[in-house]
């Protein structure tokens, strides 16, 4: 199996781990227990005796996953890591860690208004000091008052601090041009996978060709994946236009959507927007198509918007899923269930180690709310200094205010600089023989496609790895360099990319870029 | 038209799920608290909250040195100035140091920062006196999250091969819940509230026995110190447990987050890593153990910041593996709360500038709830029909209570549980919540409910003895 993404048509003689094969094909566990109730234990036994948590016992579900943004090419960039550290020579003095959405670890700083808010919420003594800014005393006040015992030790409402729900509708409200948004429908997560993840698992049901279907994009962010193996459901892809700059087409989500009724019931549908890995950003048209396509076919709509603030290109705009859902009038804006996720970690915060985000519902049935909050009431709540962080990145300083004027610059200067690396990116790559890059609308990433020749396909194939694999295995070996294959997000059969971000520096982006180039252009050359 | 997700068409797992720790008596509670907010015409002034061991919300200060290092780490601005003691900023840079980008604000790796786990793994082997190595620790979203992933990995099966796993009743209804939203097989052992609530190997059996009928029992989990029951097992009972779990051939869960709450003469926190490690081989080369522990209980309170490890003994490597790509599709527990489990683990030691403060707030809590545990229990048997067993050690008393036979008929009239009837006639008439003895498990045909001892201790003598007389004057409207 080539992983999530490239089985297409439900090929029968694929291995176990693919998730897109109905239920009734997967393997069960009956044989073990009939072998372990065989195996007496006496107390004189060995300690050699067969475990009783192992590979063939544990949760099956839990080995289909695979989680490629930090999976065997990061455990080996690692290795190659502490290789260095033990003074191992390389043809590279760093390993550059180009497989992840992490703003901070690549140098970028953060808003200094929303760490001084969190540190005062954190150790509220400070309020008596000088060295913090009223502005953010205010907010910090605000936010303890609504925490038990005023303080960010105390366990939150499940559904999150009130005060912050209602900063986070009004926010909706402002982005969306005044589209109504209710606290009610706000829930704040432990990071947008959080989110996305307790709603997936209250959407699969089912068995055998009734079992839930869920139609994500490919390329896909491979969360997505990841979770639909969990929950036993069934994956189902659509494919975007690599040759129209990743744009999906309904055409394509019909066509997925025909073919997967066949073997289960497809009933939600995943849009990325903008896109992860591909960056591309959806017009308005787009989403209206889309939106009617979930209102045709009866679908859950999971519009994951964490790169909001992250548009560059010209032209492109970040249009929400739930302001063109209200647009689009009563019709759909009555009876379209929608979710909609952001999160701390991305656009000009890069506040990835909070793990704070929220999800907005619109359209949940009633009792369905209540069953939602049930779950999240067995994980009590999460955890309050994200949830603070998510109130400064919808609530941050506004002109007038004393911090407003350095918030602002900061907020710029990250945006600015992520456009540049995105053009940069996006210019470089495409002047390499063999690459080819997609304008990066949004997002930050790369993903770009890569011709590899047939001599390198067949080696990948003597090593049991898909030829990306093979290719971004050896860039991490010669360069140092650590990019996630594409078939760690899916694509079409017999295409292959590789998905780097822009978040180095900039310079250091150039020599990373350059590097890139010439490794492609040996490696063209000794698999000609 | 219909939605296209209704409670029929629903996960069916989550359905089964129930949480009574904010279950409908607190959705009731926070409705009267609406409802003073909005006009005052109740018997009572304020809502008290004494369902959930929520430290800080009851007016716990936090330990002013991990809070310290927490906001250094998180506005390293912090480190130049003055009101700050210099070890609490020496904490932070080793601590920023580790994280990447210099920045709380980075992802971590999946299983938690190295150096973190590797304090932890040192803290562990003080603690134990044994040695504990930091692939074996992972840092989790609280300890529910990873009690959540431990039994993820070890569900399997189907029919009679399915996963059955052995829970105490009473128990902290995390586990019911994550049974329920696994479709595992729940598989009930009683605690012997005759003995104060003690742990019994033949109770073990019979239930494990009960299990193999209709399941495939894997797993034993044990609360220690217990909740909600609070008591603390002695050594040879954890021996017992051990050898127990070695016979049968099962996977040992040790929640043990209340490990630092222990109130009783004669009680001592043995940790199962520890006894299981002392009685030697074949023990301790092959009992797979995971032990847990948060940030939430203890003298530190600190809930809100979800923070926790597991410690895996004897784990399969290849297992193991499949554990670390688990948590690596959330990317990372949170960073503040990593770097403040870093403070508990590695606290201030005698000679250090925060020590004497630190030694004192951690003793004024630790006492504190040490009355306050002997109180409840005082004020509570003083009550005809109240019978509260020693508090041990957590946070709660689990007080059963008679009920005349005049109540258990007017609340199977409403539908309701005995316990949760009089729960909620209890928060009407006095606003204080507490939770349903059959929010936890119960032997049938008892009654009780579970209260924190939170509350400041003025306020807990009152809030017992508001209690106390509603249950006499409850008793006697319904005889």
């Amino acid at each position: 199996c080539h992983g999530p993404g490239v089985c297409r048509s439900g090929r029968e003689d694929m291995a176990l781990p693919c998730a897109r094969l109905p239920r009734a094909r997967r393997e069960g566990t009956v044989r073990w227990s009939s072998a372990a109730k065989a195996s007496a234990v006496t107390i004189t036994e060995k300690a050699s005796r067969e475990k009783i948590l192992t590979l063939e016992s544990m949760n099956p579900q839990v080995k289909a996953v695979e989680y490629a943004v930090r999976g065997p090419i990061v455990l080996k960039a690692g290795e190659i890591e502490k290789e260095l550290r033990k003074g191992i020579k390389k043809p590279f003095t760093e390993v550059i860690k180009a497989n992840i959405g992490d703003a901070h670890a690549m140098g970028q700083r953060p808003i200094t208004f929303l760490r001084q808010v969190v540190a005062l919420c954190t150790y509220p003594n400070l309020l008596d000091s000088p060295s913090f800014p009223e502005d953010a005393k205010k907010r910090a006040r605000r936010i303890l008052q609504g925490c038990g015992g005023n303080s960010l030790g105390s366990y939150s409402a499940s559904q999150g601090i009130n005060c912050i729900r209602e900063d986070v509708a009004a926010y909706i409200e402002r982005r969306d041009g005044g589209v109504p948004a209710d606290p009610d429908n706000i829930y704040l997560t432990t990071g947008a996978s959080d989110g996305i993840a307790t709603i997936l698992k209250i959407l699969v049901s089912g068995g055998g060709k009734s079992r839930t279907g869920v139609m994500i994009p490919i390329p896909q962010y491979p969360l997505y994946s990841a979770a639909i193996s969990e929950l036993d459901a069934i994956q189902v892809n659509y494919y975007l236009d690599e040759e129209n700059c990743w744009a999906l087409d309904v055409n394509e989500l019909r066509r997925s959507l025909n073919e997967a009724k066949a073997y289960c019931n497809p009933k939600v549908l995943c849009i990325i927007n903008p896109g992860n890995p591909t960056g591309q950003v959806q017009n308005r048209k787009c989403i209206e198509d889309v939106i009617h396509f979930a209102w045709e076919e009866k679908l859950f709509l999971l519009a994951d918007e964490v790169y909001q603030d992250n548009v560059y290109s010209e032209g492109c705009q970040f249009h929400s899923f739930k302001k063109i859902l209200y647009e689009m009038g009563p019709e759909y804006y009555n009876n379209v269930e929608l979710a909609s996720f952001h999160s701390t970690s991305k656009g000009y915060m890069g506040e990835c180690g909070y793990r704070g985000g929220y999800m907005e519902v619109i359209n949940l049935h009633p009792e369905i709310k209540g069953q939602l909050v049930k779950l999240l009431s067995v994980r009590l709540c999460p955890p309050v200094s994200g949830q603070a962080a998510m109130d400064i990145v919808v609530n941050p300083p506004v002109p007038g205010e004393e911090s407003y004027s350095q918030f602002i610059k900061e907020k710029e200067s990250v945006l600015n600089n992520l456009a540049k690396k995105a053009k940069l990116t996006e210019d470089m790559f495409n002047k390499v023989p063999g690459i080819h890059c997609n304008p990066l609308q949004g997002a930050m990433y790369a993903f770009p496609r890569i011709f590899i020749p047939s001599k390198a396909i067949e080696e990948a194939k003597a090593h049991k790895m898909a030829p990306d694999m093979f290719y971004c295995m050896k860039l991490l070996e010669e360069t140092g360099i650590c990019v996630v294959p594409g078939s760690g997000f899916g694509q079409r059969e017999g295409s292959h990319h590789f998905r780097m971000t822009i978040l180095p520096p900039v310079e250091k982006l150039k020599i990373l870029l350059e590097k890139v180039k010439d490794f492609h252009i040996k490696f063209l050359e000794k698999y000609a | 038209r219909e939605p296209v997700l209704t409670p029929a068409t629903m996960n069916p797992a989550l359905r089964k799920v129930e949480y009574a720790v904010r279950g409908p008596i607190v959705t009731r509670a926070l409705q009267l608290e609406q409802e003073l907010w909005q006009d005052a015409s109740k018997p009572f002034t304020e809502v008290i909250k004494a369902n959930i061991g929520d430290a800080q919300a009851m007016g716990q200060q936090p330990i002013t040195f991990f809070r310290q290092v927490t906001a250094l780490c998180l506005y390293p601005e912090l480190l130049i100035v003055p009101s700050i003691p210099d070890d609490a900023k020496d904490r932070a840079h080793r601590l920023l140091g580790a994280c990447n980008g210099y920045s709380a604000g980075a992802y971590s790796a999946s299983a938690g920062i190295e150096m973190v786990r590797q304090d932890v793994a040192r803290f562990l082997q003080r603690r134990d006196g044994v040695p504990a190595s930091p692939g074996d620790i992972f840092l989790s979203t609280g300890a529910s999250d990873a009690i959540m992933s431990i039994l993820k990995l070890l569900v399997s099966g189907s029919g009679p091969s399915r996963t059955g796993v052995l829970i105490p009743i009473p128990q902290y209804p995390l586990y019911s819940a994550a049974i329920a939203e696994l479709s595992a097989v729940q598989l009930n052992y009683y605690l012997d509230e005759g003995h104060c609530w003690a742990l019994d190997v033949a109770e073990l059996r019979r239930a494990l026995a009960e299990g193999r009928r209709h399941c495939c029992p894997r797993v034993l989990c044990i609360i220690n110190p217990g909740n909600p029951t609070g008591q603390v097992q002695s050594r040879q009972c954890i021996e017992d447990v051990i050898k127990f779990a070695f016979e049968e051939k099962l996977f040992l869960m040790a929640d043990e987050v209340y490990q630092d709450n222990v109130y009783a003469e004669g009680s001592a926190f043995h940790s199962f890593k520890k006894v299981l490690m002392e009685m030697g081989p074949p023990y301790s080369e092959t009992v797979e153990l995971a032990s847990f522990h948060s940030v939430s209980k203890g003298f530190m309170g600190e809930c809100g910041f979800r923070s926790g490890y597991v410690e895996v003994v004897n784990m399969d490597p290849q297992v193991k593996q499949q554990l670390v790509k688990l948590v690596s599709v959330r990317l990372c527990p949170p960073v503040p709360g990593q770097i403040l489990l870093d403070t508990v683990v590695n606290p201030p030691q005698p000679g250090e500038l925060s020590y004497e403060c630190f030694i004192a707030e951690k003793q004024a809590v630790l006492s504190a709830l040490a009355h306050k545990a002997r109180l409840t229990e005082e004020i509570f048997n003083r009550t005809p029909g109240i019978h509260c067993n020693p508090v041990q050690g957590a946070m709660y008393s689990f007080p059963r209570i008679d009920l005349p036979p005049r109540a258990l008929a007017a609340a199977k009239a409403q539908g309701q549980a005995p316990d949760m009837f009089f729960c909620m006639k209890l928060l009407e008439e006095t606003g204080i919540c507490v939770v349903p003895g059959s929010g936890f498990g119960q032997r049938e045909g008892t009654f009780h409910f579970r209260m924190t001892i939170l509350p400041p201790t003025e306020k807990l003598q009152i809030l017992l003895e508001k209690l106390s007389s509603f249950y006499t004057k409850f008793v006697k409207e319904y005889s």
